[in-house]
């Protein structure tokens, strides 16, 4: 080898073999390299750039700093077992005159993440002091309003003179900082999260559960059946997912809801009492309903492309060498079928973990997942940064699972069709 | 039911639509340890009636009997069949000992024993250290070797096999013939073998029932076969056949005249023909034919053209026109004879009427 690296192989018109060859691919590289180019730019803007802006917004806290920085500078000064100096006091009231007003706005609502009250303590405040032309400005702010003269907002500030902040992701798991910069719990009619997040995850491990009870006889029907038949049965399977989600999702309500068509032909069947009517929409059974029946079709195709695979002679050995037909279904079928199982498990899963429409159409206030609260606070509320913290731990998530699942299953093992 | 009987097929019919018989009022009687094959062209019923007998398929009408019993209502798994499958079938999931291991775990054997048992057929067919791959890692003669290890190792009544030897190399394929009659002849197991290859027939089988159009045409020893063919698609199927049509001018007993469109008569033993005026073909091994013989002990002397040779080492392919057809082959060794046929020149042709078998139509 070493001789090899020493006295490097030619082509016969006298230049390095690796030279050569790479200039004999460099075409093709180039031509390959302009087919994906329109795909990676796609990506690059509309989705890798997106989470990387995503991940920095749920930690950023930069903004209020451009808004208040000489007042921060001082406040770092500050010991915090008394009101301020009357330093501080001067330094804000001319950042909050000087700066532009969306600035302030954007900035106030941040300080009302911190302790609420600031915002309209500044958008008070803001108006007053345009009369107020020179100090002592401590005394003259509490005049205008009493919460100067509490030490709680002051301390608040603290969480937000470093650039960076988890206060977003600590409020993601229901968690605060307290005025003095410990984390804590949430108050108790504050705690939202956790329980949704535990929720979204049940909703999303027994939607994955039901769509591989109902879809591996289906999955091991059309992969056996003769052609004919399978092809009606995978047409049945494909129907509804060409059907628009939204209508879907919408023939649910009107076979669900207490005076649907599931609780009348019940009712009719003498079943349940008329008064009796079960509730099965807006809560987390509907939720359940509607979601297995749309993610079906994700674990009937990856299940079916695996067992298509699957010859039938290795039933046929198995009971050939004496093995009973659920044994041998048991022990010589199903473990074939894992790579479809757990490629299909990951997919609905996966899908059904940030699922949005569904859960808000049916799902009433009891069923709600932690994608309404995302769009909520990415719609509502505006803030950006705890739904960009929601958003990037449900990521995580995804991850970790990915990672279980390759130590595990191995992700080679996947196969999708 | 004869005493030598341990399979017998007892007028058996299948059909899967209901139009077509796969399988035609089949009657077979197989002795303990025979080594039977059945051949015949794909679609011929030989998978067919293997997979009846193995209990993937029931019988339409008819009984098939194991070792005296009626088995066509017994589930394949109770059976006690062992089979090699067209593609070896082994568990992909499984290492090879868990691939062996499994008839007997099935048959709740205990451990030391499902070991010991598991390490024999292993060593039977020389893969002793090979018990902790998996099938994927095994070359195919491997695989083919482990999947026969498989269908003994729980000591089965019967072995069935089913084109085993369909995916391997010309050079593997025969040695695994050898090593499968040799296996056969040492544990004196019964086994039904299938295949399409008239060699692996001829190496392997005490006896061979050809089968075309869903019946068996003959069921005989390997050399009965071939030197005695009963109907013309036996004598075209296994080995190599020249054949003359022609119509029956007369009959004498054993021996009959053919006549041919041209009109030159060829004396052959009647085989399968009945009756002056019908169709016969005649068959006519293509190493029984003598080319400008100075013996005059035959029968049957035409004049030919030769056409075509092919030269193949240790003889000479010949193709010759006779009797109205041109395709007829004559193996002439390679000595001075042969070294001395041009294309184009005349040559005289003779056999026995004795080696001339007037067959049906076919």
């Amino acid at each position: 080898m070493s001789q090899a690296a020493n006295n490097q192989i030619l082509t016969t018109d006298g230049i390095p073999l690796k030279v050569s060859l790479k200039k004999a691919e460099r075409k093709n590289k180039i031509r390959a390299f302009t087919l994906v180019l329109p795909l990676l730019l796609f990506i690059l803007i509309t989705f890798v750039f997106p989470i990387f802006n995503m991940l920095a917004r749920s930690v950023d806290d930069k903004q209020i700093n451009t808004v208040f920085p000489k007042t921060f500078e001082i406040y770092k000064k500050w010991d915090q077992s008394d009101l301020p100096s009357e330093e501080m006091y001067a330094t804000l009231f001319n950042e909050v005159i000087t700066a532009d007003g969306r600035q302030i706005g954007k900035a106030s609502t941040r300080m009302n993440y911190s302790k609420s009250g600031w915002k309209s303590l500044i958008k008070k405040s803001k108006r007053q002091f345009k009369k107020i032309k020179e100090g002592p400005y401590k005394e003259k702010m509490i005049a205008i309003d009493k919460r100067w003269a509490n030490i709680e907002y002051w301390k608040a500030l603290g969480q937000m003179v470093d650039p960076y902040t988890m206060g977003y992701y600590l409020n993601a798991v229901d968690l605060t900082y307290d005025s003095n910069k410990k984390i804590i719990q949430q108050p108790e009619k504050r705690r939202i999260y956790n329980s949704t997040w535990w929720l979204t995850f049940e909703v999303s491990v027994l939607v994955t559960l039901f769509c591989l009870i109902l879809g591996y006889p289906i999955s091991y029907l059309l992969a056996t059946l003769p052609l004919k038949f399978s092809n009606l049965l995978m047409i049945c399977v494909l129907l509804p997912f060409w059907t628009s989600l939204l209508v879907r999702t919408v023939s649910w309500i009107v076979i669900l809801m207490q005076k649907g068509i599931f609780n009348s032909i019940l009712v009719w069947a003498g079943i349940i009492a008329d008064e009796n009517r079960m509730q099965l929409i807006y809560n987390k059974t509907g939720t359940l309903i509607a979601m297995t029946q749309i993610l079906l079709p994700f674990m009937v195709l990856p299940l079916y492309s695996v067992m298509k695979t699957i010859s039938p002679t290795y039933m046929r050995a198995a009971l050939n060498l004496g093995a009973q037909p659920m044994h041998a279904f048991y022990k010589i079928y199903m473990p074939q079928t894992i790579p479809g199982i757990s490629a299909g498990g990951l997919l609905v899963f996966v899908l059904a973990i940030g699922y949005f429409i569904t859960p808000e159409l049916v799902g009433g206030s009891e069923g709600l997942l932690i994608g309404h609260f995302i769009a909520y606070h990415l719609k509502t509320t505006l803030n950006w940064g705890l739904c960009s913290a929601l958003g990037a731990i449900l990521l995580a998530v995804m991850l970790v699972l990915y990672w279980a699942y390759n130590k595990i299953v191995g992700i080679e093992n996947i196969k999708l069709g | 039911m004869s005493s030598n009987s341990f399979v017998k097929f007892d007028k058996v019919d299948k059909s899967y639509d209901g139009d077509v018989l796969v399988v035609k009022d089949l009657n077979v009687d197989i002795p303990k340890g025979e080594f039977l094959t059945m051949l015949g062209p794909s679609g011929s019923g030989k998978t067919t009636t293997l997979m009846m007998l193995a209990g993937f398929e029931t019988p339409t009408s008819g009984e098939i009997y194991l070792d005296g019993d009626a088995i066509s209502s017994i589930p394949p798994y109770k059976r006690g069949i062992g089979m090699v499958f067209q593609n070896y079938a082994l568990f992909p999931h499984m290492t090879v000992n868990e691939n062996l291991s499994f008839p007997l775990e099935v048959r709740k054997l205990n451990k030391s024993e499902i070991q010991d048992k598991v390490k024999k057929a292993l060593s039977m067919v020389e893969l002793q250290d090979f018990g902790n791959r998996m099938p994927m890692q095994l070359s195919g003669g491997q695989q083919q070797r482990v999947a026969l290890a498989r269908a003994l190792v729980f000591e089965p009544r019967l072995v069935l096999m089913d084109e085993p030897l369909g995916a391997l190399d010309k050079k593997l394929r025969e040695q695994m013939q050898y090593e499968i009659k040799h296996i056969h002849e040492n544990i004196g197991i019964t086994v039904v073998y299938v295949t399409h290859d008239q060699s692996e027939a001829l190496t392997m089988s005490n006896r061979i029932a050809v089968f075309n159009d869903g019946k068996i045409q003959q069921i005989s020893t390997p050399d009965i076969l071939y030197e005695k063919p009963e109907c013309a698609f036996v004598a075209q199927f296994i080995g190599e056949n020249n054949q003359l049509k022609g119509k029956v001018k007369s009959i004498n007993g054993n021996s009959c005249v053919i006549k041919t469109e041209k009109g030159e008569e060829i004396k052959s033993l009647k085989v399968n023909v009945k009756a002056v005026g019908e169709g016969s073909t005649v068959s006519l091994r293509p190493e029984r034919v003598e080319i400008n013989s100075p013996d005059t002990n035959f029968e049957n002397t035409f004049d030919g053209t030769v056409k075509e040779l092919i030269y193949l080492g240790d003889h000479i392919r010949t193709r010759v026109e006779v009797c109205g057809n041109d395709q007829f082959i004559v193996k002439v060794p390679n000595s001075y004879k042969g070294a001395n046929l041009k294309t184009g020149t005349s040559v005289k042709l003779s056999w026995k009427a004795s080696d001339s078998r007037a067959l049906d139509l076919g």
